[in-house]
């Protein structure tokens, strides 16, 4: 009995099972995981190798020259420029603010249950629909015209139920004994707000928005229909050189131009096009993710 | 006998849509007397208390009838419903450090209502801190947050943060649950020395507790008064119902 008790922890084949189990669902999760980051190398690999001819800090400043076929994306880098800063510029204190309200002080009723289901049934539309939305409403019901001002508020609208959802998921993470603790206080809903849900919840809120930006830099659909343009001719290096009621050139588009419309272009000069949008994009989220590290640094409980 | 009534309840009748949790309960707190409330969970023992400082209201589909009065005032009809709330300080069960300094936390509800004078400020904070049996330990660390304390300092700024807008109610829920036995005692200690300032409203899981604090000790079961009746009654031989006696000797599920 005695020699038995020693030996109680000995591998049975229970035992046995359960390590190998355990190795497997391990290694496939990892695996799983690991096969996240493969496809993102060969893309980038792959851009960068096609697009090595044409890419130096030059392709960003340069205009195109030569019907496009030669030269740089200035235009259309310093386009999309434009069109993501106006339209978050729109959305972001819109989304935010719309989002404070919704989770912060708007009751159970039919009428908020109805803001909530258009927020998530807007941002599923696809863009084309914003597109063509944004068409109808800015560049004819409102006047723009193919502008700057509608491409972006067409944007805008795109991206504004998704700030919507995540400044609402970062609020909606501050614990509500906070606020509880505040109402107890005799502190009115915004003295809370101000005092203890935005300083916790405003890392969130700003990854969010940071990362509509890669959303707002990316889409075709929506400035192709309301603002974006073919060519434009443009100084180099120009910091500002569209009108808000001008049409502007952007990334994007002008990647689908070049792919697809102009006959002749230099073979590394789309793949150099798109290489300094995901640069812009990769540029952004990176911004975003350091941004988040620091604040969460100091998050306080 | 009238002037000395501090809350006075009447019929209070509380469901959340159509559950029905507290039915109609009436009964009076006078001014200055520690007024123990025991029963089991969900005996709406909390409920009761947010009723009192209309924190109900953000309860979605919490529907409240009958009167409270609080010094003869209809709290449901009141027009400064922060004033109110200013006048009953409320210790919840978990410790509440707001994610701010430990000065802001105590500071925090004078100057929601508006005080800015920074002398009187730190006046309030020291003097609620000390009151908490807190200040000796924090009075060198006033700047680091209210949420790296440890539980036990958790609550006591919670009371102390509770003081802080010179309530003449305070309400305690089951503030012993999270911390240990000694700050429990020093925090009852404290409440015998906040009587004589303030009324004070003690709900607590822990019979013994209000045995030792309270004058009168009010029996709720399943949103009924049971039984309230002074201390030596209740946890007397004869209390006169004898679920408040099995409840009380721990006979009782």
């Amino acid at each position: 009995m005695s020699a038995d008790a020693t030996k109680r922890f000995t591998e049975t084949p229970l035992v046995r099972r359960k390590y190998r189990e355990e190795a497997i669902a391990k290694w496939i999760f990892f695996a799983m995981s690991a096969a996240m980051i493969v496809p993102l190398l060969l893309i980038l690999g792959y851009l960068i190798e096609r697009a090595w001819p044409s890419l130096n800090l030059s392709f960003i400043v340069d205009v195109p020259i030569r019907g496009m076929k030669e030269g740089g994306v200035w235009p259309a880098f310093i386009g999309t420029i434009y069109l993501v800063f106006i339209s978050l510029a729109v959305s972001a204190p819109i989304g935010i603010l719309a989002a404070i309200y919704l989770n912060e002080y708007a009751k159970d009723n039919w009428f908020n249950r109805i803001i909530n289901l258009a927020v998530i049934n807007l941002a599923g539309v696809p863009s084309i629909v914003h597109a063509l939305f944004g068409l109808g409403a800015f560049v004819y019901a409102a006047k723009f015209g193919y502008s700057i001002i509608s491409a972006s508020l067409t944007l805008a609208i795109m991206t504004l139920p998704v700030i919507i959802a995540s400044t609402r998921e970062s609020l909606a993470s501050v614990p509500r004994s906070f606020r509880e603790a505040c109402w107890n206080v005799g502190a009115t809903r915004w003295q809370t707000i101000k005092a203890v849900v935005l300083p916790n919840s405003i890392s969130g809120i700003l990854t969010g928005v940071i990362l509509q930006v890669s959303r707002a830099a990316g889409e075709t659909a929506p400035i192709m229909f309301t603002g974006a343009v073919f060519f434009k001719a443009v100084q180099k290096g120009d910091l500002f050189p569209y009108h808000l009621n001008e049409q502007c050139m952007a990334l994007s588009m002008h990647l689908y131009t070049l792919s697809t419309q102009v006959p002749g272009v230099k073979e590394s000069i789309p793949f150099a096009t798109a290489v300094v949008l995901l640069g812009l994009v990769l540029a952004v989220n990176a911004a975003a993710i350091t941004l988040r590290v620091w604040l969460r640094n100091r998050k306080k409980w | 006998m009238t002037a000395d009534k501090h809350v006075e309840v009447q019929d209070l009748r509380l469901a959340y849509g159509t559950k029905e949790v507290i039915h109609g309960i009436t009964f009076d707190i006078y001014h200055n007397e520690i007024f123990g409330v025991i029963g089991p969970a969900q005996s709406a023992k909390t409920s009761l208390l947010r009723c009192l400082n209309r924190t109900i209201d953000f309860s979605a589909g919490a529907n409240v009838s009958g009167t409270i009065k609080v010094d003869g005032e209809d709290v449901r009809k009141v027009k400064d419903l922060y004033g109110l709330r200013r006048k009953i300080g409320m210790v919840a069960p978990l410790p509440v450090g707001l994610p701010i300094s430990i000065y802001d936390n105590v500071a925090f509800a004078p100057r929601c209502a508006g005080m800015t004078r920074k002398s009187e400020l730190e006046s309030i904070v020291e003097q609620c801190l000390r009151q908490a049996a807190l200040w000796d330990e924090v009075k060198d660390r006033l700047d680091s947050l209210g949420t790296k304390l440890s539980g036990g300092q958790q609550q006591r700024l919670t009371i102390a943060r509770a003081l802080s807008h010179q309530p003449e109610i305070l309400c305690l829920d089951e503030f012993s649950i999270a911390i240990d036995p000694v700050t429990t005692m020093r925090i009852e200690d404290v409440l015998k020395e906040l009587r004589k300032d303030m009324t004070i409203i003690l709900v607590t899981n822990l019979t013994q507790q209000a045995r030792r604090l309270a004058d009168r000790t009010m029996f709720l079961w399943n949103g009924e008064i049971i039984e309230l009746n002074k201390n030596d009654v209740i946890f007397g031989e004869k209390p006169k119902d004898k679920r408040t006696y099995e409840y009380v000797m721990g006979i009782f599920g």
